[in-house]
């Protein structure tokens, strides 16, 4: 019990890196999230990736310094995307077609060009909330309670 | 999508929104947002009236799950749309009376309005539903917002055992009803309840149909408080007084009048529908009212009351009945009892609820409903009284009003059937009079009971808790508008004639209106010099006896043994329910993590060695395997060693190390058999529980491995080696037999041209099984609040010693 009083743990290497590292995790979760509809990645593990990101915050530094970078409450991050996966799903009623039918289509956006935007992405946008509002939910609990 | 469904669904929608403003807006009472939601359908639902005095339909379809069939389809006929009004009607005068009848300061608003409106929604959806699943659905929507509602004052133990026991009792006739729509289903084809009338001939004659008969009569009557499930009626009393005049007389409990009105076409034509509805209504009725007279409780008499005149409409449209089964069509004779069941209906929701809301106005001005304690209050409340002269007058049939018109349509709709040759029914159908007559007598000694003791005698303002006074101008609006309708429709009955009545009774018996026959609504109020007018005479001659001797015959009722009241019945049955699931619990859930995973994998097992064996499944051909590679078998070496060693480990640190390697040589294997989605997955989950591991590893207790029995280890390691082998048993089983061409070979074909994805993986996660998907994360999140509150709750002592 005594080496958990003893929470900054000052390694200077580990937390120089984690300051870019964290950033390119975060990238590539989101490059995961987006790709996820032609290649592997998509919500689930983009939000997977997320939270190792932060969770390598809070081993480099500790619970409070992630509490200040990142002021959520995950709980409501988890609300949030339970509430976008079902309005998604529900969505769909509005137009007079089933429960979780979902609609594609192709636009020429500035900067991307031909870009394919699905209603799927929302969805997914959903999980990925859900996924990093849970894990983090989870470790912050535990991580905290003491 | 259309304008019935956004009306149907309108209040629940609201309901969303009502603890934000009951929060944010707390100088408003919140039911005043509230109001504006039945007032609104009120006016919507009004403008269909010329549509279907000319016998229109209308319908909207929304697909829901069409390739089950299951479609919401609103139908609104005469009937949907009489209860329709009934619904949003007396629902805004009961929002507009609870707004002065709950205190915003001391009552938690927002859960009260939110139930509300979800009860709102419910009841539109029963009534105005033409596919049965989403009727079912609905119908339990209803049961559950009402036990919310009685339970609403839950600190109460009454109102939670009265929430219980409604709750037990209605969902009970509501599953048996979902094993009727599927009887009812399979044999029609359909879920369709206008289809399935279509189909009649074609399924009458069937074994089930008389199965799936009695079961929607079993929801019908557990619903509509019928003898012998009405014991919940009175337990319900325990909601607020607004819900009572609601749900629990105008709306709710007409929900299984409703169904057995609705279903009357496809049923009404076996003799057993006929004397099923009518013998139990007709129990009920004489039953509901003998209990009343017996009842302290203003609202107590007011719910046997409610269970009585329940069973007299429901005996009504079981007599109508008798209409499919007569050739002679255009006397009207026969409809006349389903006209009289419509009319009564819509009388029993106008003098009920006004009565309701007196008696809640008693409770609320002078602190008590006991009607040994009230008395004397006419000089102190004379609208309340004029209130309940007018409601209790109706309710005992007294001319000029309502209720005298609709109980002597009753009359002559019993005499009617009971002197006809219908299946051998005059040996005994006196039976049928006699209880009516009874039943009658003794409403009429409750009625004058219900005034007498509040209104008049000797004023005892020593037993009340509070002084008494008139209710505000608000409280008494809503039953005076109720009122004046009793009396209005007393006096103009033939404003309803063609307007409600005759639309909804043409809906009932669609095959008297096929055959050409006539359905005549006239309603008169002097039928002239006939049985009915002495039967009238004698009933308010003997009742008024009765309830002069009251006092001397009362002490009858103490003399029913307790054994065999159902109430004691019901209680018991519960008990010993309890008792038993707690001796299965206290030997199954041992409390151990240990013991659940080996139910689990012990049943898995038998449960796949079986099938297997069943199926006779054991067999394996060698030559689908492709071959194996050495690197393939060194990771399988690793996996293996590493899963072994995790057995033997004496520290934690070196069990959450091995775990980690199992967990990344799997990974590895999905690398080399080309799913890299899953492997992406597998690394970061390892990734992410190690630093979890990590977090705790301090907390946790040292591995102790002492208390552990040699016994205990060998069953473990059997079970184990047993799902082992069992999971490589349906490996190369289903390697060896493919019934089926692989699922896969959809996928392929459509990802791209359905989806418009690439990768398969994730678009069947969030298109082609999005389904599953949702409720993982809704897992998920779950399992996370759980964590949560266990933590937190720990941490607040709440939950440790």
């Amino acid at each position: 019990m005594k080496k958990q009083a003893k929470k900054h743990t000052n390694d200077v290497i580990l937390e120089s890196a984690t300051s870019f590292i964290t950033f390119i995790i975060f990238l590539f979760a989101v490059y995961l999230f987006f790709a996820g509809h032609y290649t592997p990645g998509g919500g689930f593990i983009g939000g997977l990736v997320t939270s190792s990101a932060l969770v390598l915050i809070l081993l480099a530094y500790d619970i409070k310094t992630l509490r200040r970078i990142l002021p959520f409450d995950y709980k409501w991050i988890t609300a949030l995307g339970m509430l976008i996966a079902v309005l998604t799903a529900s969505g769909a009623l509005v137009f007079n077609v089933p429960f979780f039918t979902h609609a594609h289509d192709y636009f020429n956006l500035p900067l991307f060009g031909k870009t394919s935007l699905h209603t799927a992405m929302l969805f997914d946008l959903g999980v990925y909330l859900v996924v990093v509002g849970v894990t983090m939910t989870i470790i912050q609990t535990i991580g905290e309670s003491d | 999508m259309s304008v019935m469904h956004g009306a149907i669904l309108l209040p629940i929608l609201i309901s969303l929104f009502i603890p934000l403003l009951a929060k944010r807006i707390p100088t408003i009472h919140t039911g005043w947002f509230v109001l504006v939601v039945p007032v609104l359908l009120v006016s919507y639902f009004s403008r269909f009236l010329p549509g279907t005095m000319s016998g229109e339909t209308y319908t909207a379809r929304m697909p829901w799950l069409p390739s089950l069939g299951i479609d919401f389809v609103t139908y609104l006929d005469g009937l949907g749309l009489l209860f329709a009004l009934l619904i949003t009607g007396i629902g805004s005068l009961v929002v507009l009376y609870s707004i002065f009848y709950l205190d915003a300061k001391k009552e938690s608003l927002g859960t009260f309005y939110v139930y509300l409106l979800m009860f709102m929604t419910a009841m539109l959806g029963v009534v105005l539903s033409d596919n049965m699943v989403v009727l079912y659905l609905f119908w339990e929507l209803t049961s559950i917002s009402s036990f919310l509602l009685i339970a609403y004052w839950y600190e109460r133990e009454r109102s939670r055992y009265g929430a219980q026991k409604s709750m037990l009792i209605t969902v009970f006739g509501g599953l048996a009803m979902l094993g009727g729509i599927a009887i009812l289903s399979t044999l029609s084809g359909s879920l369709s309840i206008r289809e399935t009338y279509a189909s009649l001939a074609s399924i009458q004659g069937e074994p089930f149909f008389t199965v799936a008969l009695v079961l929607f009569l079993l929801a019908a009557f557990t619903k509509s408080a019928q003898f012998p499930f009405h014991i919940w009626l009175p337990d319900a009393m325990e909601a607020p007084t607004p819900v009572s005049a609601y749900l629990h007389s105008a709306t709710m409990v007409k929900a299984g009048l409703y169904l057995v009105a609705r279903f009357s076409p496809i049923f009404a034509d076996e003799s057993l529908w006929f004397y099923l509805v009518s013998s139990v209504g007709i129990f009920t009725l004489f039953w509901g009212s003998l209990n009343a007279v017996k009842q302290h409780d203003l609202k107590g008499i007011l719910a046997y009351s409610t269970i009585s005149q329940l069973g007299l409409i429901m005996s009504l449209l079981g007599l109508g009945a008798a209409a499919l089964h007569v050739d002679v069509l255009d006397d009207g004779l026969y409809t006349i009892a389903t006209v009289a069941a419509i009319f009564h209906l819509i009388n029993h929701a106008t003098f009920k609820g006004s009565l309701f809301m007196m008696a809640g106005i008693v409770d609320h001005e002078t602190g008590t409903r006991d009607i040994r304690k009230l008395g004397g209050l006419a000089q102190l409340m004379p609208i309340s009284m004029t209130i309940a002269m007018i409601g209790t007058l109706s309710m005992a049939g007294i001319p000029p009003f309502n209720g005298f018109l609709s109980k002597e349509m009753f009359l002559t709709g019993v005499l009617e059937v009971s002197g006809s040759d219908l299946f051998n029914l005059p040996s005994y159908g006196w039976i049928i009079p006699v209880l009516a007559v009874v039943g009658s007598i003794f409403t009429f000694v409750y009625s004058i009971l219900i005034v007498r003791k509040t209104f008049f005698g000797k004023r005892q303002d020593d037993q009340l808790p509070k002084t008494p006074h008139e209710a505000p101008i608000g409280m008494l609006i809503p039953p005076l508008v109720l009122v004046s309708l009793v009396v209005i429709i007393g006096l103009f009955p033939n404003l309803l004639s063609n307007t409600l009545i005759r639309p909804a009774v043409e809906a009932i018996l669609p095959q008297v209106v096929d055959a050409g026959g006539k359905i005549d609504v006239h309603i008169t109020m002097w039928h002239g010099f006939k049985l009915e007018f002495f039967l009238t005479l004698l009933i308010f001659t003997v009742g008024f006896i009765l309830y002069k001797t009251l006092p001397r015959w009362q002490s009858l009722y103490n003399r029913m043994p307790r054994a065999i009241s159902l109430n004691h019945q019901y209680d018991a049955l519960l008990r010993r329910g309890e008792q038993t699931s707690t001796r299965i619990h206290d030997t199954v859930m041992t409390g151990y993590m240990r013991s659940y995973l080996v139910y689990i994998f012990g049943f898995i097992v038998i449960l796949i060695l079986t099938a297997l064996y069943g199926f006779d499944a054991f067999r394996f051909a060698v030559d689908p395997i492709s071959s194996i590679h050495a690197y393939e078998i060194i990771l399988a070496l690793v996996l293996v060693s590493s899963a072994l060693s995790i057995t033997f480990a004496r520290s934690r640190l070196t069990s959450i190390i091995l775990l980690g390697v199992t967990g990344y040589t799997v990974a590895l294997f999905f690398v080399l058999f080309r799913a890299p989605d899953l492997a992406l997955t597998q690394l970061v989950i390892e990734t992410v529980s190690v630093a979890l591991f990590l977090l705790v590893f301090y907390r946790l207790p040292e591995i102790s491995r002492k208390e552990e029995r040699i016994p205990f280890k060998l069953g473990n390691a059997l079970i184990s080696a047993l799902v082992g082998l069992t999971v490589t048993l349906v490996a190369l089983a289903s390697l060896s037999q493919r019934s089926f061409a692989s699922i896969a070979k959809y996928y392929i074909d459509n990802v791209a041209d359905l989806a418009a994805g690439g990768n398969m993986v994730n678009v069947i996660l969030v298109d082609f099984r999005g389904f599953d998907t949702l409720f993982e994360i809704a897992v998920l999140a779950l399992a996370g609040i759980g964590i949560f509150t266990m933590i937190k709750f720990r941490r607040t002592g709440g939950m440790d010693k």
